[in-house]
C-alpha cells in the first residue's frame, strides 16, 4: 500500500531523468528497461513492429506507382518517383559494374534508401503521439500505464540499424562467393591486400595477417555501417526528447515557463528543420555505402 | 556514487568535446576543398556536390556515433546500479 502511494507520487511529477528514461525504454518482450548490454532473449516489439509497417507501406506505394504509370505526360506523383528510381539507377550504374548482378542491386538500393527514409521520418512525429496513444491502450487493457513504453524510430534502435547492414554484408558475401567462386573468394581472402610468396613459411605467414585484415574490413564495414545510421538518429531523437522536455517543465502562467515554452517552439522547428536534411541525407548515405561495398564485392585484385 | 556520477558526466563531455574538434576540422577541410574546386571548374559543381554531402556523412559518423553513446551515459547510464 506504502509502495503504491509512492509509485504515484513519483509517476505524478517524473523527473526531468525519469521522464527521457521513460520515452528511452523499448516496449520489449521484457517489459522493462534491458539490464545487459546485448541479452538474446529480448526482443524489441516496437522496432519490429514499425520496421514492418513501414516497408509495407513503402513496397505500396512504389507498387501503386508502377502500376499507375503512364508513358504519355506523368502526374506529379509518378515524377517524382521517377526521379528517385533515375538517381539510385545512375548511382548503381556508376558503382555495379555488371548488368546482371544490377538487376538485383539496383531495386535492392531503391527499397534501403525508401524504407530507411520513412523509418527515420517517423523521428518528425511530435514525441507524445504515438507513446501517448499506446498508453491509452495499455491503460484501457488493464495493465498499468506507467510501465507503457513505445519507441517508434526503428532506426534509432542498435537492433534496426545492425539488422540492416548485417542483411548488406550477407549480400557482399553472396557476391563474393557468386563472382569469384568459392575458391577464387578463398584464394583472395588468404592473398589481399598482402599479396603472397613462393616460400610455404612466408606465404602461411602472409596468408594468416591477409586473412585477419579481410575479416576485420568486413566487421568494420558492417559495424560502422549500423552504427553511423543509429548515432544520428538515436542523437537526433535525444535532442527532440530534449527539447519536449523544455515544453513539459510548465508550472503555470509565470515567466519561466511562457519563456521554456516559447524556447521549445523555436529550438524545435529549427532542430526539425535541419533534421530533415539529416534524414535523407542518412538514407542516402546508407544506400550508397550498400551499393559500394556490393561494388567492391565484384572487384578482384 | 556521486563519484561515478561526476566521472560519467566528465567522459561525456570529453567524448563530445573531441569528438566535435575532429569532426568540424575534417568538414572545414572538405568544405574548403569543394569551393576550390566548384571555383576551378564551376560546371563539376553539381556532381562534386552529391559526394560532398556522401563525404560530410561518413566524416561526422565517428563523431555521431560518440554523441550516441554519450548521451546514452548520460541519460541511461549503464554504471549506475539501480
Amino acid at each position: 500500500m506504502a509502495t503504491e502511494a509512492v509509485e504515484t507520487a513519483i509517476h505524478a511529477a517524473p523527473t526531468p531523468s525519469e521522464y527521457i528514461v521513460h520515452h528511452l525504454t523499448h516496449f520489449n518482450t521484457l517489459g522493462e528497461k534491458q539490464s545487459v548490454i546485448v541479452d538474446w532473449n529480448v526482443f524489441n516489439l516496437d522496432t519490429i513492429f514499425y520496421s514492418i509497417l513501414l516497408g509495407v507501406i513503402g513496397c505500396l506505394l512504389l507498387w501503386n506507382a508502377a502500376r499507375k504509370a503512364t508513358s504519355g505526360v506523368p502526374g506529379r506523383f509518378q515524377a517524382a518517383v521517377e526521379v528517385l528510381v533515375e538517381m539510385v539507377a545512375d548511382q548503381a550504374k556508376g558503382l555495379i559494374h555488371s548488368p546482371d548482378s544490377r538487376k538485383l542491386v539496383a531495386p535492392l538500393a531503391l527499397t534501403v534508401f525508401v524504407w530507411i527514409f520513412l523509418m527515420n521520418a517517423m523521428d518528425f512525429l511530435p514525441l507524445d503521439v504515438i507513446p501517448g496513444i499506446w498508453a491509452h491502450i495499455y491503460g484501457n487493457l488493464g495493465h498499468d500505464e506507467h510501465h507503457a513504453f513505445m519507441r517508434v524510430v526503428p532506426t534509432a534502435d542498435l537492433n534496426g540499424t545492425l539488422g540492416l547492414s548485417i542483411g548488406v554484408l550477407l549480400v557482399c558475401l553472396f557476391y563474393n562467393i557468386k563472382i569469384k567462386g568459392i575458391g577464387g573468394w578463398a584464394h583472395e581472402l588468404v592473398c589481399a591486400p598482402f599479396g603472397t610468396s613462393k616460400n610455404p613459411i612466408f606465404a602461411l605467414v602472409l596468408g594468416v595477417i591477409n586473412l585477419a585484415m579481410q575479416l576485420i574490413e568486413f566487421l568494420a564495414k558492417t559495424v560502422s555501417h549500423g552504427m553511423r545510421l543509429f548515432g544520428n538518429m538515436f542523437a537526433g531523437e535525444l535532442l527532440f526528447m530534449l527539447i519536449a522536455l523544455m515544453g513539459a517543465a510548465w508550472t503555470g502562467w509565470n515567466a519561466t515557463s511562457i519563456l521554456l515554452w516559447g524556447g521549445q517552439v523555436l529550438a524545435g522547428s529549427v532542430w526539425a528543420i535541419f533534421h530533415i536534411l539529416i534524414v535523407l541525407l542518412q538514407a542516402f548515405i546508407f544506400m550508397m555505402l550498400t551499393l559500394v561495398y556490393i561494388g567492391q564485392a565484384h572487384e578482384s585484385h | 556514487m556521486e563519484h561515478v556520477l561526476g566521472l560519467v558526466a566528465l567522459a561525456c563531455g570529453l567524448i563530445i568535446g573531441l569528438g566535435a574538434i575532429g569532426a568540424c576540422i575534417g568538414i572545414g577541410l572538405m568544405g574548403g576543398k569543394y569551393l576550390e574546386a566548384a571555383a576551378r571548374q564551376p560546371e563539376l559543381m553539381n556532381t562534386l556536390q552529391t559526394k560532398m554531402f556522401l563525404l560530410a556523412g561518413l566524416i561526422d559518423a565517428a563523431f555521431l556515433i560518440g554523441v550516441g553513446i554519450a548521451m546514452l551515459f548520460a541519460f541511461a547510464s549503464p554504471f549506475v546500479l539501480h
